[in-house]
């Protein structure tokens, strides 16, 4: 078991998501940022699926209960194994009361956490991910333990991984999404050669963003929408749905985010200066 | 009926959106249905696909390839023109009860007054008419439904609510339905609806799909509190019947 002494900020069990009940109104949820998680994964050998756990600006304090293995990915968190300061896609091996914990968030907003085998908390509609209603909890809360499976004999293939990280990106690639027609001239100048901002409406349903386009009165019916949806709402406002993003809306949608893209936006905290290149 | 036209457009990388005539009718919900199951039974193999439905369009998704979509986007007009005569799957008439005591249908009195239809009146006329599944998705469970009659449209709220009971019934516009959990909502209560549309811990977590349809009938609350128990401890079974397609 994995003991939570402190949850930090907002710390969340996710695997890849929750996929064949979009039909029924499930987001998919799962990590905002899976080339991070993929990548710690693959050091520790695990299913790509593996659940781990998503550590949002302010860092938990962990105590492992078992042994087992670790790597970390995504932002960095200035952490320490037993006030031993850790690095990014390692392993490190953990054994019974040692204190996984985590200081100033030094660069990107979301990282991770991956052990040997994955978390094995029970998974609800085929996925571990944490969105409630459909889990109990969105989050997890102080005192709350997340299961694993102890391990002692792993040799991993590579014990560190040299990474490009990409916190340092700001170009959002994108597709046209299927309203992008509707987009005037004045629209579309703006919205592929100006900046615009991270708002303080940014969580794990949607980003919005502070610049806004010209307003429109285009109505049209309720259609389905993606994980890096970008929706123009009538006011001219920009959202970016994410991975607990709704399944349908019914503002037009005009640019599709790419993946990496959802990786590079969900590492962005307020404020934070991004642009779009359509592809 | 001749297939009305349809036309598709990339939406990423791992999905493709079809697009029919942009209105809301049963005839080409149906058209949309059928092409889904026939997706489903005779084009696109393996477990990866996934499809929503909503008004006039489909969504298919991939959650794993990408899609080549100059070569899908021929492949889907051709099944489109070769379907024939494609059984959609079976669809039913669910028939929820809902209890419009004013103890939930906070907002019938100011409603009545509107209108100006006495509360009975109100009721009677909800529960006269079937309404359409035209889509789900909002929140899990959450029924976009079609098929409210002229006399009963009134505005959404000024104001929405912080917090809308789950279960609660709603009137706004031309749409109607129910609030499967604890939201934030701007329509007006009438009645608060004693089944769980949605139930994460069953394996079917949504016994309606996109294409049922739905009628609601009073209860009194004596019997909304026993169905809420039977709910409870998972023994209720929401009455169906078969829509013959």
């Amino acid at each position: 078991m994995l003991k939570v002494l402190k949850s930090g900020f907002y710390t969340s069990i996710q695997d890849l998501g929750r996929f064949h009940y979009r039909n029924k109104g499930v987001p998919v949820a799962g990590a905002m940022d899976n080339l991070s998680v993929q990548k710690a994964n693959s050091l520790l050998e695990n299913d790509a699926n593996a659940a781990v756990l998503e550590i949002t600006m302010t860092g938990p304090t962990l105590l492992f209960e078992d042994a087992s293995y670790i790597a970390l990915a995504g932002a960095k968190m200035s952490a320490t194994l037993n006030n031993e300061p850790i690095q990014n896609y390692k392993v490190y091996t953990v054994t019974e009361g040692d204190i996984l914990s985590y200081g100033k968030l030094e660069k990107g907003f979301r990282g991770y956490l991956a052990v040997k085998g994955g978390f094995s908390s029970k998974a609800v509609l085929g996925s571990a991910s944490q969105y409630k209603p459909i889990t109990k909890e969105s989050r997890l809360k102080d005192g709350d333990s997340v299961p694993f499976d102890s391990k002692q004999d792993f040799v991993p293939i590579l014990s560190e991984l040299k990474v490009d990280s990409f916190l340092d990106e700001s170009v959002l690639e994108v597709y046209k999404a299927p309203e992008f027609d509707m987009l005037t001239d004045t629209q579309l100048e703006k919205l592929f050669s100006k900046d615009f901002t991270v708002a303080k409406e940014n969580n794990r349903m949607a980003y919005q963003l502070n610049e806004v386009l010209a307003g429109h009165d285009v109505s049209m019916l309720t259609s389905a929408t993606l994980p890096g949806t970008v929706q123009l709402t009538p006011a001219g406002k920009l959202i970016v749905l994410m991975r607990d993003g709704q399944t349908t809306g019914g503002y037009p949608r005009i640019l599709q985010l790419s993946n990496k893209a959802i990786a590079i936006l969900g590492q962005k905290r307020e404020g934070a200066v991004i642009s779009f290149k359509l592809v | 009926m001749k297939s009305p036209t349809i036309h598709t457009k990339p939406f990423g990388v791992h999905a493709v959106l079809i697009e029919w005539p942009n209105e809301v009718s049963e005839a080409i919900l149906n058209k949309i249905l059928q092409f889904e199951a026939f997706l489903k039974s005779d084009c696109l193999e393996g477990p990866d696909w996934e499809y929503v439905p909503a008004y006039s369009s489909l969504l298919i998704i991939n959650k794993k390839s990408i899609i080549d979509y100059n070569s899908f986007g021929e492949k889907l007009l051709s099944w489109y023109r070769n379907m024939g005569e494609a059984k959609p799957e079976q669809h039913y008439l669910w028939r929820l009860p809902v209890s419009y005591d004013l103890d939930f249908g906070i907002d019938l009195e100011e409603i009545s007054s509107v209108l100006e239809k006495d509360v009975l009146e109100i009721i009677a006329l909800h529960t006269s008419y079937t309404y359409t599944v035209y889509g789900i998705g909002f929140l899990p469970g959450f029924m976009y439904l079609g098929g409210l009659p002229k006399v009963l449209e009134v505005p959404r709220r000024a104001t929405p609510r912080l917090l809308v009971k789950k279960g609660a019934v709603g009137i706004a516009g031309k749409q109607t339905g129910v609030y499967p959990q604890e939201s934030p909502g701007g329509w007006n209560i009438i009645g608060n609806c004693s089944v769980p549309i949605f139930d994460a811990t069953k394996k079917q977590p949504c016994f309606v799909s996109v294409g049922d349809q739905i009628q609601f009938y009073q209860i009194s609350r004596a019997e909304y509190d026993l169905h809420k128990i039977e709910a409870e401890v998972g023994i209720y079974q929401p009455e169906k019947i078969e829509i013959d397609a």
